[in-house]
């Protein structure tokens, strides 16, 4: 063995607290990096919640219904606009949570949390891996819309609908965390389920809900984001635009901060 | 606490429900030493290692590391760990492991100075997923030492590891206490505690029953054990003055005794045929065994 490699100079070791700030950022694209990698390593994982969206709305839109909906934009946008919000819910509520609790059974988070990783990296790079597949389902989601979908969208409605499907992601994010940081590895993803499946058919994303179920609909952060996809894509949609961005955040920030706290008081 | 004291629990008690599983327990782990924790299964070393990484609060007691909280980011940066029950991700390559916990740290060792020191540069491209389980353990050790830290913990490290993975890894133990290194070490194998600890400190029932050098836990034990080729019967042995117990097995006479000198006397004495003499005092796994097993009746 060569003696010179393991040598670790006293000097050094009594300097060894403070991080400086591009260090600190290293970290945490350090961190989002091998999530990145890890994710493409595991593309069983990754695939399903890529391609099930786009797969559905092709399937509804253009072979079912493909000739009715053409008929009727409205239609066509409320269909659209379902399946896009079922794409971005998906990685972050049922992925990452089932992710995160399986990482805590399997102790790694553990580990993490006792080495110096910066607090919030370990759940700032799930955040951005949500992120990242908002985008690529919306880009794919945009594609078929134009292409198979005859639905015209202007070049400022597909920039604005990957904004606010980026964004839109994070609520989702943050309820999958909580979930995963509240139960085991075998528990999250049937619990996540749940939830998943309830949003879809509650929110009234997929069908027009009675007027007397209005207000359950609202409870669901699918609902604000369906709301928001309208507004982008040229439909009426219910209340102003601020309050639907001001949920969304609320929810966020609350089941983040819920998670956070779980995260560095548990483990 | 000592000045050379790097971290430490001052009366700390746990407790799970009912269950207690530390009681008013004080442990220092000071500058350049490798201090092993040992005691059985359900001793609280767990929970005491737990609580020392911040991982858990005491319901009393305080917890110190390089003088502030283990929760706070800065002191942990001095810090190294290897954790019994862990998976790394599956999905990434060993020298990807090291490369993204060095990131934590403020001047790690580079990638390939951690795998040559920790000999695992034959590991450095194979995915954590696919190592067998000594070569996790491997890889966790160089993840635990690429941030060039201060104090280490060390949870059962060579489980697992066969006989040669194991000398280099207490190789490489030794060498980074010699660099002023502090080292927690917890394991169940007895002889690795002798063979490297500075300190020991034996825990039961949430409390450190004995604390000192081996040496020091060995002196708690005063016995030694005899054992010899003899024609004399068992009964006649167990009968003289000194003697603990008397056992045979593969033709030979097993003794424990406080005065192993008187008793040697005597056996020679008593049968001139006697051969295979044999006089060892009690090491760290008699000590250990005596010591717990007065806590636990």
């Amino acid at each position: 063995m060569n003696a010179t490699a393991i040598e670790i100079p006293n000097s050094r070791l009594t300097t060894n607290r403070a991080m400086p700030f591009g260090r600190v950022l290293n970290a945490y694209l350090t961190e989002a990096k091998y999530e990145t990698v890890r994710m493409l390593r595991t593309p069983a994982f990754g695939i399903p919640f890529l391609c099930l969206p786009v797969a559905l709305y092709l399937l509804f839109a253009v072979l079912l219904f493909g000739a009715a909906l053409r008929a009727d934009h409205k239609s066509a946008i409320f269909t659209f606009a379902a399946f896009d919000v079922f794409g971005v819910m998906g990685p972050g509520l049922f992925g990452f949570g089932a992710v995160v609790a399986m990482e805590r059974e399997h102790g790694l988070l553990a580990l993490k949390r006792a080495l110096p990783m910066p607090p919030a990296a370990y759940l700032t790079a799930k955040l951005a891996m949500a992120m990242l597949f908002g985008v690529i389902i919306t880009s794919t989601m945009i594609a078929a819309a134009l292409t198979l979908g005859h639905l015209p969208l202007s070049a400022a409605q597909c920039v604005s609908l990957t904004l606010v499907n980026i964004l839109g992601a994070l609520p989702f994010c943050a309820l999958g965390l909580f979930i995963g940081t509240r139960t085991s590895g075998k528990a999250a993803p049937a619990i996540a389920n749940v939830i998943y499946l309830a949003m879809i058919y509650l929110s009234g994303i997929m069908f027009p809900l009675p007027k007397s179920m209005a207000t359950v609909a609202v409870i669901w952060p699918a609902h604000h984001l369906d709301q928001l996809a309208f507004r982008v894509l040229g439909n009426p949609s219910e209340g102003a635009p601020w309050m639907h961005v001001a949920v969304l955040a609320g929810v966020t920030v609350l089941f983040t901060a819920l998670s956070i706290r779980r995260l560095a008081r548990v483990g | 606490m000592n000045n050379d004291c790097v971290a430490g629990l001052s009366g700390v008690s746990k407790k799970f429900g009912k269950t207690v599983a530390l009681d008013g327990l004080d442990l220092e782990v000071r500058r350049g030493e490798l201090f092993a924790v040992l005691g059985p299964n359900g001793a609280g070393k767990s929970t005491a290692i737990s609580i020392m990484l911040g991982l858990r609060s005491p319901d009393q007691g305080s917890v110190q590391m390089f003088g502030e909280s283990p929760r706070r980011v800065g002191a942990r940066r001095q810090v190294g760990v290897m954790m019994q029950e862990v998976a790394l991700a599956q999905e990434l390559r060993v020298r990807e492991q090291i490369d993204l916990a060095a990131s934590y740290y403020p001047d790690p060792l580079s990638v390939d100075a951690v795998l040559e020191m920790t000999h695992t540069a034959p590991l450095r491209d194979r995915p954590y997923g696919k190592l067998s389980a000594g070569q996790k353990r491997q890889a966790q050790f160089a993840v635990a030492v690429c941030g060039r830290p201060k104090l280490l913990f060390l949870d059962e490290p060579t489980v697992g590891l066969d006989i040669q993975a194991r000398e280099m890894m207490w190789g490489v133990l030794r060498r980074l206490v010699e660099q002023g290194v502090s080292i927690v070490l917890t394991t169940h194998y007895l002889e690795e505690a002798e063979a490297l600890a500075d300190r020991v400190a034996v825990l039961a029932r949430g409390r450190v029953i004995a604390s000192g050098t081996v040496s020091d836990i060995r002196g708690h034990v005063v016995q030694k054990h005899i054992s010899c080729s003899t024609t004399l019967a068992v009964k006649e042995v167990e009968s003289w003055p000194g003697v603990e117990s008397v056992s045979c097995s593969q033709l030979r006479m097993h003794i424990s005794a406080n005065n192993a000198e008187d008793i040697v006397r005597r056996l020679l004495a008593a049968d001139e045929a006697l051969e295979g003499l044999e006089v060892r005092r009690a090491g760290l796994s008699e000590a250990f065994a005596e010591l717990t097993q007065e806590v636990t009746q």
